[in-house]
């Protein structure tokens, strides 16, 4: 064999096995996709999504409160760590070239690896038993403590890759450096922050641990941000721990409902922030 | 041979743009620009020439106050606009960079607006809304930039879609549509192709009728062709600084003699 034939063999194994690793990776992924679909869409149905859960071993309840609470917490969390997360930043990228800026790097990935449970003790002994009950708030927050480190670290990620020479072009015209980082530099690594934002909202959806100690779940809607709230994770390990058959086939299809409120929102947003011209 | 001929002196009683005095720059503890004290000429374009790391982009930058915003630089002497300080205590240096604006080396637009955005962003972001003023202006200065042709008919079109010619006559266009009145340009056809340089040139010359001009370049034979004045510099000092003519012509310093003539740099 000549040395091309050898070299073209390399290159078509290398090819080959690097596509094998895909297929590893993506097996799993799809399997449990798969299994989520075949056990839970035959749960579907418009009483499931309507109703709350009924009495346990009725088999006629539904998980409209769990899918309300799940989009309440994603909202009144998002509301809370986004703006926080991005200014941090923002600060990070544009003025943290200094020891309190490694400082808070460094707590900041810290706290990115906490374990989810001990957040929720956290939250559990400063709003639960300050508050006096389990509540939708205490839920909100002991998730946006989950969500503010993902998001400062993305954003400050892609507003570092903005290169210096757009910075410059912007400060040459005369404007100002507040808003050089909003209108422009923001801008331009839009694509990167929202991304990091929405990973960190897939991420918060399926938390269980925190919320377990902070809204304790409960059978009934939203009944204000003092009171204790149902939620998508939640209902899943409820129902997934009852004796009962239908109420496993109920867990399955409250996965699925996550998984793809989840991606619906993932979709969307994608589509409303999408560049002009980037297209992405 | 290129034409050698500087165009139209203007020895007229026009005084001085921009004077500096005693200006030196320090990177550090680097010390990049030594006791500089030039004068440039109103209505005219002054090009500073010299090798690789002679510190004529430190210079410019200093003439808008872009030198500060690198941590860790600094500057002392005063730089004389229009007879007044702009490094006095108390100015604005946002103030200086609207009435001093640059033009960079690689064209830079801004990659997430449009040609019309681009040029209106000076005036948009610092507060002006009304759409109809700002057709105008973004208009004129895509003329004055020998760009509104090509891209008349298409101004919502990404500005990063252009060629790098076109990019970097939007970033002049961007330039002018906030109305400085000295443009500093650090080497902006040093990317470019001979056509496009040859458009930059063009525009060059008709832009010294309204604007002072000063242009860092290490092309010579740029120089030479559009230049009125050319300072020569060295190591971060100026060494010799005239008209254009008299020192491609008859350099009295034997460095400038020897760069011009090539032998270094």
């Amino acid at each position: 064999m000549t040395s091309y034939m050898i070299r073209k063999f390399k290159d078509k194994l290398a090819f080959i096995l690097s596509f094998l690793c895909v297929l590893v990776a993506i097996i799993p992924l799809g399997s449990i996709l798969m299994e989520v679909v075949k056990n839970g869409a035959p749960a579907l149905s418009i009483q499931f999504l309507t109703s709350p859960p009924g009495a346990v071993g009725e088999a006629e309840g539904g998980i409209a409160s769990s899918i309300q609470g799940t989009l309440i917490l994603i909202g009144l969390t998002s509301l809370i760590g986004v703006p926080l997360g991005l200014m941090s930043g923002v600060y990070l990228a544009e003025f943290g070239d200094n020891v309190l800026g490694r400082s808070i790097r460094f707590f900041n990935d810290v706290l990115m690896q906490f374990p989810s449970i001990v957040v929720g003790i956290f939250v559990y002994m400063l709003m639960v038993l300050a508050l006096g009950s389990f509540s939708t708030i205490a839920g909100a927050v002991a998730l946006s403590i989950i969500m503010l480190p993902i998001v400062a670290r993305t954003t400050e990620e892609s507003i570092k890759l903005v290169p210096n020479s757009t910075r410059e072009a912007a400060m040459a015209l005369g404007i100002r450096r507040w808003r050089t980082i909003i209108s422009i530099v923001l801008n331009s690594a839009r694509s990167g922050i929202v991304t990091g934002t929405l990973l960190s909202i897939a991420r918060i959806a399926g938390e269980t641990a925190p919320l377990i100690m902070t809204i304790l779940g409960s059978q009934w809607f939203f009944a204000g941000l003092k009171a204790p709230m149902d939620a998508l994770p939640l209902r899943v390990w409820r129902l997934a721990l009852l004796p009962y058959d239908y109420a496993h086939q109920q867990g399955w299809g409250a996965a699925l409902i996550l998984i793809i409120i989840v991606l619906t929102l993932n979709v969307g947003v994608r589509f409303a922030t999408r560049g002009r011209y980037t297209g992405r | 041979m290129s034409n050698t001929q500087p165009t139209n002196l203007k020895e007229s009683a026009e005084g001085y743009k921009i004077e500096t005095e005693n200006l030196n720059a320090w990177f550090g503890k680097s010390h990049v620009l030594k006791e500089i004290s030039l004068k440039t000429k109103e209505n005219a374009i002054t090009a500073i020439i010299g090798p690789s790391g002679c510190g004529k982009s430190t210079f410019i930058r200093c003439l808008n106050r872009m030198h500060e915003l690198v941590p860790n630089a600094r500057v002392s002497g005063k730089v004389l606009l229009d007879g007044k300080n702009i490094y006095a205590e108390g100015v604005d240096p946002v103030a200086v960079r609207r009435k001093v604006g640059m033009v960079f080396q690689k064209p830079n637009p801004f990659p997430t607006m449009s040609v019309y955005d681009n040029v209106a962003s000076g005036l948009k972001l610092t507060g002006l809304r009304d759409r109809k003023k700002l057709d105008v202006v973004v208009k004129k200065s895509l003329e004055l930039a020998f760009l509104w042709d090509e891209v008349k008919d298409d101004l919502d079109k990404s500005g990063a879609s252009l060629s790098g010619g076109q990019q970097q006559r939007l970033c002049i266009a961007r330039t002018l549509a906030v109305e400085p009145e000295v443009v500093l340009m650090d080497e902006p056809c040093s990317a470019l192709d001979p056509q496009a340089t040859a458009k930059i040139e063009q525009l060059m010359t008709k832009l010294e009728e309204n604007y002072t001009v000063v242009i860092v370049t290490h092309n010579m034979q740029q120089a030479a062709r559009v230049s009125d004045f050319t300072a020569f510099m060295y190591l971060g000092e100026v060494v010799e600084y005239g008209s254009t003519r008299q020192i491609f012509e008859n350099p009295k310093n034997e460095l400038t003699e020897r760069y011009i003539t090539g032998k270094f740099g």
